[in-house]
């Protein structure tokens, strides 16, 4: 049984938010935004656009009836800039018309005068000017000025890590129809709950008059987390304002102009270690750059703190976590939510210091491994630690020895192309680490005809969790899967839904269908144990049949449904589901902020052209920690697709901004994200045998993010190869590592 | 001279679907436009409107002859005017009961997450099925290089590829037994094999309207000015039949509105030129290679053309026709400055012409960019060299983003008259060519990349086309 969605998907059948029928009388609405990074609005006159042809409205921040205020977890973000613009793309107005083509014709009528401030693109230069979005965030343990004089060796250096569009295919939109007192939101979120809590603010309303609707997304990757919010509400406000339907899709140019991406990090290292490598201390500055509001970005900078010390086991840590204000889209929710950079500084710093005790990295990597019963520096315990298992199979099936000899022998056999390795681990904490929104809901509607209804909070973006949840329904009951259908989420249905984010949409939501399945399968059991004059322990439903004692007996599960009904059994159930024993104390910043961690190592081997500076990824060979996988063809793509997104991340994904703060990289053209013949020639991926999970549905576990940070490997097993060139040890650690930097590299005078 | 107002409508003819459709519409409208909007096929994807990413994949079928050859082409950059005449599929079109041949594969090995790829996957791969007799994996892998999905890292996509090869590698080389072939196996519905017979009953459209525009394959226009072009009248290439590459006893002397796909596949270049099928696939995707034209390329005047590049090395000429006025130019001579050529608005470029490569000749392109398909060249070059018993007696070399036109290394390619190919000579022509240009930093690299590239990509097409003559280890 394949999943539904894909069924859809290959007949062209699944609709997204742009594609729905729209309503009559639907207007177009067109966003006119901030033409510079930083100023002053001295004029803001809409006059002349108003008469425009076909414009039915113009809306400014004067147009809201509500608060101008959307902001997360700080309020410090308007849906309308009202005295001043804080990056470029920022939403100022609102054109709405009878066609896009009158709303485009318009937009150019309205005038804005501004007065120019100082632009800050570089997040250090914020830090020195006080701009920060909170004040720093320090993780620590042990004591680090002592440490560091028992240690023999130690390196030091600094990093940039460039941002990452999310591209997801599916531009943000939404489409907004009043119904009476109401207004319903199709919207392209993984957050419904966001976009609902926004809307009814920017209109002054209860939240009970604004339903969010969500059917699917075309691909999300966190950057419709929260960004997806001032669409959802613009196309809402347009709505109430002109009480007629109103459908705001972005073009691509205007999406990755004005929505935020991965948070590009400056980073200051220090790690020291005894002579034989083993990890004594390790300081670690991040200057996130977080654009020009909060948005996610200072739960994203914890995240990377939290994954400070990746799979190592390291006594004395102190990290510090800097969210730097700049003059760019508010950056934001992306894969790995700010674990990629803290995982790549650690690497970085492992790197340096194999290169200065003169062995391969992976050693180094290996003999610091956490073992079950460590504490993460944050204070969690490490339970159910799974990576040594990782490492040793991984060493088994894909022998560090013999590769590293084929690499030697190649690289000797000739001059123009050299190969690198790299070995990346991952351990990676699920939950979100606000532990409030570790919640969910589930409806459960069994129909008279024994088909089931289940509507959660879990948005389906591609990622297979409907499929998920099916499959764990489908188990409680045991009944054919084509039996049931996953609803679109729907927040009049599943109410304060959280994201589906932080690789949690599976576990939160599954768990909360199994227990709404589980409430209504406790009263079949009762029901069937009456009719046949048993004890419920004594009855079980299993493929579709009613036991009894272990005895099949002539009873399908229609009849049942039928029976049950007929007898005024209640068919439906809601559920909910909070993750038990996790917290965190923000005043010491310990505790245990995650239900389990996810483990696995993956080998990369990449050859560079020392004439050109290009380079292919050519293997990418995984053993990961999977729990027991609900369907693991889902969990296979998730694992291949996060690989793929992570190489991207770190080779040819470049943003590139003026000083402007003006994007250049704005198109497909201009920003390129991995094709087919990018995706290394051999991706293998062991699922690591025996898991044990017992916090995941049917014992699996998360699958969305963890992977993506095995794409950290290729960066290093690309510095290795340069290294095979003769390039010094002290090649700037800038990534992503482009063809540019690869042949600047070849070139610099650091060749010895 | 009075100014049109208003938007021209036109009747466009063609078959969509199964349907022999009328449009009434603007035919500068892009296609996919057309049939989000006006037709409600809502399976065809807009993303970013450049053609660089093939979610809005189309079938096109030409009636050719009593058959219909037909390729995948980008609808957002697709005029629907250039529609008149042809049949146009997209995946409601390819759906019959169940799942098709290449929805079933990609089904088994779940090759779709978002989905919002994935018809333009399914419509590249028919495409490929339509129109060839004999199917491999690494054919395959090329028809879906213009197609990019964010989702899946491609692994599941690649063994859809496998298995769907693997379970059909021919059909026929007949094309009416391919298609039955085709439709017996699920590939495509029934109807396709009435369709040359409805595309027989319509008369391709001929519009007489003055002119504003040139419109080649549109794949340069509608990415720059999409809007504008709504207010313009046409005047559509594709109609003038220029599409032919033939010999004359010293020249290859090629139509402007060739395609670069023809070109790639023309027997008459792969006999002077072999190595142009290979270099090919670094230039653009199929998608595009399918619909954007020689003429179109040369006068889009980017200093980064790739066939733009080539024709330089080839030291092309460019015969010009505007009503019945002719004139020759060399395309050394064409490009006066940024995206300013020697050319009035409605000349039109109407032949390319190459001088036929005589002797001992060597032809040679390199291209280096962030991705190394469907991507925009940091810098890209090209090389035309004969020599004679080791000693170089003509060269022509050229160079694309180095310089605001696209450029011919004048300097180098006289120097290295009458030298033998040795390491001091290839790095002295290196040197020299890095000396000749004046690249600026931008989105595809720093100036001091640029500079250092070209260098290198001098040293490659000596690498590539003398092995034997140079140590190209002591050369990086």
């Amino acid at each position: 049984m394949k999943p539904a969605d894909v069924l859809k998907h290959v007949k062209g059948e699944s609709l997204f938010t742009d594609d729905f029928p729209e309503p009559q009388g639907t207007l177009y609405a067109y966003i006119f935004d901030s033409p510079k990074a930083h100023a002053k609005i001295k004029r803001l006159d809409v006059s002349k656009a108003e008469k425009s042809k076909g414009v039915v409205s113009v809306l400014t921040a004067k147009d809201i009836t509500g608060e101008n205020q959307i902001g997360n977890i700080v309020q410090d973000e308007t849906l309308l800039a009202e005295n001043e613009v804080s990056y470029i793309g920022e939403p100022v107005a609102v054109v709405v018309a009878e066609s896009l083509k009158d709303a485009k014709r318009a937009k150019k009528l309205i005038e804005l005068e501004l007065e120019e401030l100082p632009v800050i693109t570089d997040p250090r230069q914020a830090y020195e000017k006080g701009e920060l979005i909170v004040p720093p965030i320090i993780f620590s343990s042990g004591d680090l000025d002592a440490a560091w004089n028992r240690c023999d060796v130690i390196v030091e250096d600094k990093i940039e890590i460039g941002g990452q569009e999310h591209l997801y295919l599916e531009t943000q939109g939404a489409l907004a129809i009043p119904n009476e007192d109401k207004i319903k939101i199709i919207s392209s979120t993984q957050s419904p709950t966001a976009v609902q809590r926004a809307a009814a603010k920017i209109l002054g309303w209860g939240m009970h008059r604004v339903e969010v609707d969500v059917l699917r997304l075309g691909g999300g990757f966190g950057g419709k987390e929260d960004q997806a919010t001032p669409f959802g509400a613009i196309a809402a406000l347009a709505a109430a304002v002109t009480n007629r339907p109103v459908k705001l899709v972005l073009s691509r140019p205007d999406d990755m102009r004005m929505t935020g991406k991965r948070h590009p990090y400056s980073i200051d290292f220090r790690l020291g270690a005894d002579k034989s490598g083993k990890l004594i201390a390790y300081e670690v500055t991040y200057y996130q750059n977080s654009g020009a509001v909060a948005d996610l970005s200072t739960a994203v900078l914890e995240r990377s703190l939290f994954h400070t010390t990746n799979s190592y086991r390291i006594p004395n840590v102190k990290a510090t976590g800097l969210a730097c204000r700049t003059n760019l889209p508010p950056n934001t929710a992306f894969r790995g939510f700010g674990g990629p950079q803290g995982m790549f500084a650690i690497e970085a710093a492992l790197n340096k210091l194999a290169e200065k005790l003169n062995l391969p990295a992976w050693e180094l990597q290996k003999r610091n491994l956490i073992r079950e019963g460590d504490i993460f520096y944050y204070g969690q315990k490490v339970k159910d630690n799974q990576i040594e298992r990782c490492w040793s199979e991984a060493e088994e099936s894909y022998s560090i020895k013999e590769t590293i000899e084929k690499i030697n022998l190649f690289n000797n056999s000739q001059n123009r192309y050299r190969k690198g390795f790299a070995v990346m681990p991952i351990t990676f904490g699920i939950s979100f680490t606000s532990s409030f929104l570790n919640q969910a809901s589930a409806l459960i509607h069994i129909y008279t005809d024994g088909s089931v209804g289940v509507s959660t909070a879990a948005i389906e973006m591609g990622q297979g969790v409907n499929e998920k949840i099916r499959i764990a329904v489908a188990r409680v009951f045991s009944v054919n899967l084509d039996r049931i259908k996953i609803e679109s989420t729907n927040t009049t249905r599943v109410s304060n839904t959280s994201p589906t984010a932080a690789s949690t949409g599976a576990d939160l939501n599954g768990n909360a269908a199994i227990i709404a399945s589980k409430n209504i399968l406790e009263r079949l059991h009762k029901k069937a144990a009456e009719i046949f004059n048993v004890s419920p322990e004594d009855i079980e439903i299993i493929e579709e049949a009613v036991y009894v004692r272990g005895k099949k007996t002539e009873m399908k599960w229609e009849e049942l449904i039928w029976r049950s009904y007929f007898e005024r059994v209640s068919l439906s159930s809601h559920a909910f589901y909070a993750t038990p024993d996790i917290y965190f104390d923000r005043e010491k910043n310990q505790g245990q902020p995650f239900a389990y961690h996810v483990f696995g190592v993956a080998f990369t081997e990449v050859t560079i052209d020392g004439l050109l500076g290009t380079y292919t990824v050519d293997s990418v060979k995984v053993v990961h920690d999977f729990g027991e996988s609900l369907n693991p063809q889902i969990d296979l793509g998730q694992t291949e697709g996060a690989i793929m997104q992570g190489i991207g991340w770190v080779t040819m994904e470049e943003l590139v901004q003026n000083k402007d703060g003006r994007l250049l990289s704005n198109s497909l053209s201009t920003y390129k994200i991995p094709d087919i013949f990018s995706a290394p020639a051999d991706v293998e991926i062991r699922f690591l045998e025996n898991p044990h999970n017992p916090n995941g549905p049917f014992n699996s576990k998360a699958i969305g993010e963890p992977p993506f940070m095995y794409g950290i490997g290729t960066y290093f097993a690309l510095r290795n190869g340069l290294k095979a060139f003769g390039v010094s040890d002290n090649i700037p650690l800038s990534s992503p590592m482009t063809p540019e930097k690869v042949l600047l590299a070849l070139h610099s005078k650091q060749v010895v | 001279m009075n100014k049109k107002n208003s938007i021209m409508k036109i009747e466009i003819k063609f078959v969509l679907n199964n349907e022999l459709i009328t449009a009434e519409a603007n035919p500068t409208m892009s296609l996919l436009d057309f049939l989000r909007n006006e037709k409600h096929l809502t399976a065809v994807k807009s993303v970013c409107r450049e053609g660089d990413c093939g979610a809005c994949s189309v079938l096109i079928g030409r009636f050719n002859d009593g058959e219909i050859k037909y390729q995948s082409i980008t609808s957002c950059i697709y005029p629907l005017g250039n529609a008149a005449g042809k049949h146009i599929a997209t995946i409601e079109g390819l759906n019959q009961p169940g799942l098709n041949f290449i929805q079933y594969h990609f089904a088994e090995e779940n090759a779709a997450q978002c989905g919002f790829c994935t018809p333009g996957y399914i419509i590249s791969l028919t495409a490929f099925m339509l129109n060839n007799s004999g199917y491999n994996y690494e054919e395959a892998e090329k028809a879906v290089a213009g197609n990019v999905c964010r989702c899946t890292g491609y692994g599941s996509i690649k063994r859809a590829l496998h298995n769907m090869t693997d379970e059909m590698s021919v059909s026929s080389e007949d094309y009416n037994q391919r298609l039955k072939t085709l439709i017996d196996k699920k590939v495509i519905p029934e109807y396709f094999s009435a369709i040359p017979q409805m595309l027989e009953n319509i008369a391709h459209d001929k519009v007489d309207v003055e002119s504003e525009i040139v419109i080649g394959g549109g794949t340069d226009l509608y990415v720059q000015k999409p809007d504008e072009l709504h207010t313009l009248s046409p005047l559509f290439i594709e109609k003038s039949r220029l599409d032919y590459i033939k010999e004359s006893a010293d020249s290859i002397i090629i139509g402007g509105g060739t395609t670069f796909e023809e070109i790639a596949g023309s027997e008459i270049i792969n006999k002077f030129f072999p190595s142009f099928k290979k270099d090919s696939v670094l230039i653009a995707s199929r998608l595009i290679r399918n619909v954007a034209t020689l003429a179109g390329n040369i006068v889009n005047a980017s200093p980064i053309g790739d066939m733009t590049i080539i024709f330089l090395a080839l030291n092309a000429e460019l015969k010009l026709k505007i009503n019945e006025t002719e004139r020759t130019v060399p395309i050394r001579n064409f490009y006066l400055g940024y995206k300013n050529i020697d050319k009035e608005p409605m000349e039109i470029i109407e032949e390319i012409i190459i001088p036929k490569p005589s002797g001992n000749v060597k032809f040679n392109f390199e291209k280096v960019s962030k991705r190394t398909h469907l991507d925009i060249a940091s810098v890209n070059s090209s090389i035309l060299i004969e020599t004679n018993n080791g000693t170089i007696v003509n060269a022509g070399i050229s160079a694309g983003g180095v310089a605001p036109v696209p450029k011919y290394l004048e300097k180098t390619s006289v120097f290295l008259i009458g030298k033998e190919i040795s390491n001091n000579v290839v790095l002295a022509a290196s040197e020299s060519a890095m000396d000749e240009i004046t690249p600026i930093d931008d989105v595809r690299g720093s100036a001091e990349y640029k500079k250092l590239l070209l260098g290198q990509l001098i040293k490659a097409h000596f690498a590539e086309l003398f092995p034997e003559k140079i140590n190209i280890g002591e050369l990086i």
